[in-house]
């Protein structure tokens, strides 16, 4: 090879490699930025007091964000009792069972419905869920949460399960072993570390939503009454008190952006501590 | 090896199974894959598929368990007979034909998710036969009708996937067995594995002969005259049809073919 290719190709190798670095410090500096900023903003607020109790009128001391930790916890469980099973069972379908005609449109349907903003579901599940049921309520809340969840954890769990070898279908085919019984005992297994990230994207996704919860779970100062009545949610919390122009209220705000980043972050953690061991051998 | 593991089935001890193909054909989509292949299975004898790549001989074992239908727009035409009786009847349930027509594949391929005892039981317990409560008897028995027993007893709990190729295709072997299939059918089971592991498993074939039928499929000639009783020579027509040229006892077919491609393949002049 000639000396000046060889030099242009040593230096063009050398810019690429700089841009990729250069590009994965901003992105961690970018992550950076916003953990810090937000831990620097919260900590200040967290308190036993901060996370247990109810929220007070502006200029009385205390208030919390208590019923708020407690509502979004229950709306993410309403969210993932729907969703994850609906999700995973049509993701199981198209990538196991469907007809390649079919898989195509279900598989366009679910990229369509990911990429509905998510006001658009919420102001949907207001006219099909709020209007029936008289009222807001933490069902709705969890029924358009769900909504976002499904087409990501679908989407996941298929390409999840696309990436087993079928040779190992075939080597469950060839014991006598029926599909279902093959899918289930072998190609999901081989497949959990994917679907579970993919639920736990949909549940980093859904912790955070806003807009729809605005119509549907609506948010309340009181505590939690049951799946039928308004519910607190932080999202909701932090929405309201960051616009509000009273400082306590803003400061409380940071506080629950935190509290809400770490308990994603637990989710996370805990899911993968539980799932370490069940974690598959494909490598070899 | 004890001879008692290998004749100790709880099953068919006396019966001899076999097969026969009549009219045999295969399609993928539009594609004719195998052209009314006639072939006998005898039992307790191990017949050789040998011939160029290509020539449709995977294809023909894929239709002996019906494993050939599961790839989409492949169809079969023609009969296949167990034991006189055709596979491919309507109302044939395919899922209890696999388990009496075992199958081993060219790339070994235990579950990555399970560990040695799990994958030797695997079509056991997934398929809800009896036989849960003594699942470490069967365990062993087919692990030393693999001659892998020794190798892997102390190690039982360690993922299948541990092993080296010729140990984990010894356990896929284990595995096959382990179901009690009355024929099991070898695509090319030796080609991913070094030659001693190849020689183990050529051993293990001799050794399963009174207790099993045996098909293999191999592209190494040498391999089909050492192990097999049974030799069937396939070639593909000019349409890509996979033919079977020619078949009959092996020694015969080796030093006395009938039919010139034959010869002009064993003795190395194409393929």
């Amino acid at each position: 090879m000639s000396r000046s290719r060889l030099r242009t190709r040593k230096v063009t190798n050398a810019v690429m490699l700089g841009l990729c670095g250069l590009s994965a410090a901003l992105a961690v500096i970018a992550l950076l930025a916003i953990l810090s900023y937000t831990v620097g903003k919260g900590l200040p607020a967290i308190g036993l007091k901060f996370l247990t109790s109810l929220p007070q009128p502006v200029g009385d001391p205390g208030g919390g964000i208590g019923n708020a930790i407690v509502g979004t916890t229950v709306l993410v469980a309403l969210a993932c009792g729907i969703g994850i099973p609906a999700g995973l069972l049509a993701g199981i379908y198209v990538a196991e069972f469907a007809h390649p005609r079919v898989a195509v449109v279900v598989r366009f349907v679910a990229d369509v419905l990911f990429g509905v903003p998510s006001i658009v579901t919420g102001v949907f599940v207001y006219g099909l869920v709020v209007v029936a049921m008289g009222g807001y309520s933490a069902l709705a809340g969890g029924i358009a949460l769900a909504l976002i969840m499904v087409p990501i954890i679908s989407r996941t769990a298929e390409e999840s399960l696309k990436l087993v070898p079928n040779t190992l279908r075939e080597a469950g085919l060839a014991l006598g072993v029926p599909l279902w019984r093959i899918i289930l005992s072998v190609v999901i297994p081989s497949a959990l570390p994917g679907v579970l990230t993919g639920i736990m994207l949909g549940l980093a996704r859904v912790a955070g939503e806003t807009a729809p919860l605005i119509f549907t779970a609506f948010g309340s100062r009181l505590n939690y009454k049951g799946v039928d009545e308004p519910i607190a949610a932080l999202p909701l919390q932090i929405y309201r008190y960051a616009i509000s122009p009273y400082a306590d209220w803003q400061r409380q705000a940071w506080g629950a952006a935190l509290i809400l980043i770490v308990m994603v972050l637990l989710a996370s953690v805990a899911v993968r501590l539980l799932t370490r061991k069940r974690s598959s051998n494909l490598g070899r | 090896m004890s001879e008692a593991f290998v004749l100790a089935r709880t099953e068919d001890k006396a019966v001899a199974h076999g097969m026969v193909t009549e009219e045999l054909n295969a399609w993928y989509g539009r594609m004719h894959a195998l052209r009314n292949i006639n072939l006998t299975i005898e039992p307790r004898q191990v017949t050789a598929m040998i011939g160029p790549s290509g020539c449709g001989k995977s294809t023909l074992i894929r239709c002996l368990n019906r494993l050939h239908e599961v790839v989409a727009g492949a169809r079969v035409g023609g009969k296949v007979l167990l034991d006189g009786v055709d596979v491919y009847a309507p109302g044939t349930d395919p899922v209890d034909l696999r388990r009496r027509v075992g199958m081993v594949f060219q790339r070994p391929n235990p579950f990555p998710t399970m560990s040695i005892f799990d994958n030797v039981v695997a079509g056991l317990k997934l398929s809800s036969r009896q036989g849960r409560q003594r699942m470490a008897e069967v365990v062993e028995r087919s692990l030393k009708q693999a001659a892998l027993w020794d190798e892997v007893k102390d190690k039982l709990n360690q993922p299948g996937t541990d092993l080296s190729g010729g140990q984990q295709q010894r356990l896929c072997i284990a595995r096959a067995l382990a179901v009690e299939p009355e024929i099991l059918l070898m695509d090319e089971p030796c080609s991913a594995l070094d030659p001693v592991a190849t020689m183990k498993i050529e051993e293990l074939m001799r050794s399963l002969r009174e207790a099993y039928t045996q098909v293999i499929v191999t592209h190494n000639m040498q391999q089909a005259a050492r192990v097999s009783d049974f030799t069937g020579f396939m070639l593909m027509a000019e349409d890509r049809a996979g033919e079977l040229v020619e078949y009959g006892r092996t020694d015969q077919v080796f030093t006395n073919p009938r039919d010139k491609r034959t010869e002009d393949y064993i003795t190395g002049r194409f393929g």
